[in-house]
């Protein structure tokens, strides 16, 4: 992650608040080890909720038919989880608490809210009296109407000596008798970084309980390309859109970028004095690391998997581009793809690295192909339009894809994001707000998925759930385009 | 020093006065006091311009004929001969205006020339420039939709470029392609290869050497135009010649 080196900096604490809240330091452990111990009564949690597992992408699977207008989760009849997570209390009266405890608070329901795994209870049915530590629970207040709240997530947060402490508990306030699921301790400099990484940590760990192990997206990161410099350069940001950075400085125009899968890196496409050339950009030493010059056009580099090789398209030594696989520092290139038309747009299978669909114009308009990853058994996905800016599911069974169906005269058809089912090439219209929305990529947990669109008036990027729900607007600065989710 | 000078300034000053008073007394005086007995004949002039007609920088012959004169001017000219000719080359157009004065009295004669502006330009001397003759004469080469085989009615640029790249083997040259706003950026920037491709292999089978040619691919990147119409995107799907410094 961009932030790594930052991070590493701190001295950073993260530990388990025990059921007995006042003997709290028994476990302390690096933080990235997730929360691996779970005690027993989120075990039962897991076991309820555990059908809820796949929830959106066993709806999706069903639903997708070629239809408009699917509308799948949380309207087809399942219950979610009523979750109520009123804001955190301050711990002391540091002055440095206000403007922390409110990027915690809302950066926590932010996080719940998009997650799509609970049904967030508004707060205006909330009591009065709001706990800041466990022994202020009211089970009564809470677990029955109007809050009628199945699990309860509340806390605290203070500043001490610069330090940040955040405490935070899960409650299954249906469970008098034995209700913790979860208790955690976060400690931190006290800045705005910190404050959105302990929320995004506390929220991650609550949907990995009550999704049934779907492991939290919070810390993961998007990259865009924006000219809100006057150059088209490589951003970061957060998942949620916080935290935004620049990260190239190439003066000329740099696109298409793609992270690494271990996010160290991120592979892009720049206009060199040289012509358009793939470039690699270390994150964790902040610069271009060396990769060679093709010559031609090179452009929309692809990761496989493992992180061992990359796919991009280049017309060197040809009049059209190509698809080619090179390994990842761009040693022993060599040509897949041998057809008349543009073939551009790569993207690996990343579950078995042995598949790579991809874009080609060889047939008039393009269309979407997917091949082995050694170029045999080249097949046609898409059936008619303009088909364009695959993105491979991580569980393996999805193409997300920009599509207009509909094209010609007479067809002024708006560009959509779909989903297509690659065994079955079933598909399913995602995108229905008009504007042309294009380049999807997919979050690590297969549930999300992030876009650009200008339907705002502008292009900007845009996230959602993988059924199309929870549409969130991310970027307001400059034109901002061809997001690319990390992989964890 | 500086009375020397004055007393020398002062000097030359009236000594000037003097003469023009001298000159003026002199004028005044000319006419003989006793009334002349017989009237003198009255002064004749004429004046033509041979062609009437010239472009500019060309040069016309001037010619005038006076009699009973003994004062002949010609306007921008001055004082001339009674009878002459000379050549002229004015840039714009012009009146000549021939006045002959005598004993007899004064007679005037004109001519015009007309100077027209030069259609083409001279010859190219050293003004011009490679980027000059280069924008001038190259034709960029433009596409349909989603296409890059260069159009039926896009072969006469073709032809035009390779004949003047042919005349001028010094120039080499970029093809940039480019593409309008519809569509994906990373297939735009693809097509675009492939229509910078396409222009380059057609003027390569008409005889450009491909050494002189490099090819980018703008994609919609660099749009000529901004709007969201036809007659703008067809402006930006094209190859674009520029040259190579």
């Amino acid at each position: 992650m961009a932030h790594n080196s930052d991070r590493k900096a701190f001295q950073r604490v993260e530990k388990d608040l025990q059921l007995d809240f006042y003997r709290n330091t028994i476990f302390t452990y690096p933080i990235n080890i997730s929360a691996k111990r779970m005690e027993e009564p989120a075990r039962a949690i897991f076991r309820r909720a555990s059908f809820r597992a796949c929830l959106v992408v066993c709806l999706l699977s069903s639903a997708l038919f070629a239809q408009d207008w699917v509308k799948t989760g949380t309207s087809l009849g399942v219950e979610k989880v009523r979750l109520a997570v009123p804001d955190f209390k301050q711990a002391n009266t540091d002055p440095q608490n206000a403007p922390l405890l409110k990027t915690f608070n809302d950066t926590l329901w932010n996080d719940l809210d998009v997650s799509g795994v609970v049904e967030l209870v508004s707060k205006s049915f909330y009591p009065l009296q709001v706990p800041g530590q466990p022994p202020d629970v009211n089970f009564i207040a809470w677990n029955a109407p109007p809050p009628n709240a199945a699990m309860l997530a509340f806390g605290n947060l203070g500043v001490t000596n610069a330090r940040l402490n955040v405490q935070g508990w899960l409650y299954d306030v249906k469970n008098t008798q034995n209700p913790q699921v979860l208790g955690k301790g976060y400690s931190d400099a006290a800045t705005e970084v910190a404050a959105r990484t302990m929320a995004h940590r506390f929220a991650d760990e609550i949907i990995f309980r009550l999704g049934g192990g779907i492991m939290g997206i919070a810390e993961s990161q998007i990259f865009f390309v924006s000219d809100r410099t006057g150059h088209k350069e490589i951003w970061g940001m957060d998942y949620d859109g916080s935290n935004q950075h620049q990260i190239t400085r190439l003066g000329s125009i740099a696109l298409s970028p793609r992270v690494s899968p271990d996010g160290a890196r991120v592979a892009l496409s720049a206009l060199t004095k040289t012509g358009w050339e793939i470039m690699q950009y270390s994150l964790d030493i902040n610069r271009a690391v060396s990769f060679p010059h093709f010559g031609g056009t090179n452009l929309s580099p692809a990761w496989s998997g493992d992180g061992t090789k990359l796919a991009f398209s280049s017309s060197r030594g040809s009049e059209h581009t190509e698809i080619y696989v090179s390994d990842a520092s761009g040693g022993n290139a060599h040509r897949l793809t041998s057809d008349r038309g543009p073939d551009v747009s790569p993207v690996w299978n990343r579950k078995t690295n042995a598949q790579i669909a991809f874009v080609s114009g060889r047939t008039g308009l393009p269309q979407i192909y997917t091949m082995e990853a050694d170029g045999t058994n080249q097949q046609r996905m898409t059936d008619q339009g303009y088909a364009v800016s695959p993105n491979w599911s991580p569980n393996g069974q999805f193409l997300a894809l920009a599509w207009v169906r509909k094209y010609g005269p007479g067809e002024p058809g708006a560009s959509d994001i779909y989903l297509m089912d690659i065994a079955s090439k079933q598909f399913v219209q995602l995108t229905h707000d008009g504007g042309r929305n294009d380049f999807p990529s997919w979050s690590p947990d297969n549930r999300h998925i992030v876009f650009q669109s200008n339907r705002s008036g502008s292009l900007q990027i845009w996230s959602m759930l993988a059924d199309g729900s929870k549409v969130q607007q991310l970027t307001f600065t400059g034109r901002n385009s061809q997001p690319n989710w990390s992989w964890k | 020093m500086t009375q020397l000078k004055m007393k020398w300034a002062l000097l030359v000053i009236s000594l000037g006065a003097l003469l023009a008073l001298g000159a003026c007394g002199g004028k005044k005086a000319t006419p003989p006091p006793p009334p002349p007995p017989p009237a003198a004949p009255a002064p004749t002039a004429s004046i033509a311009v041979n062609p009437n007609t010239v472009q500019a920088g060309q040069s016309a012959s001037l010619t005038w004929q006076t009699s009973n004169a003994t004062d002949v001017s010609i306007d921008g000219i001055g004082a001339v001969q009674a009878n002459g000719s000379q050549s002229v080359a004015p840039t714009d157009s012009t009146t000549y205006h021939l006045v002959a004065k005598g004993a007899g009295g004064t007679q005037e004669a004109t001519a015009r020339l007309t100077v027209t502006q030069a259609p083409p330009p001279p010859p190219p001397t050293a003004n011009i420039t490679d980027e000059d003759l280069f924008s001038q004469n190259v034709k960029d080469v433009y596409f349909d939709y989603d296409k890059s085989d260069v159009r039926g009615d896009q072969q006469t640029s073709i032809a035009a470029d390779a004949q003047f790249f042919a005349q001028h083997q010094n120039m080499n040259f970029t093809i940039e392609g480019h593409c309008d706003e519809r569509g994906s950026t990373e297939y735009n920037l693809a097509l675009g290869d492939q229509r910078a491709s396409s222009v380059k292999s057609a003027l390569t089978a008409a005889g450009v050497s491909a050494s002189r040619i490099k090819t980018i691919s703008y994609g919609k990147e660099k749009p000529f135009c901004t709007e969201s119409n036809e007659a703008c995107w067809q402006q930006n799907r094209r190859g674009h010649l520029v040259l190579q410094k």
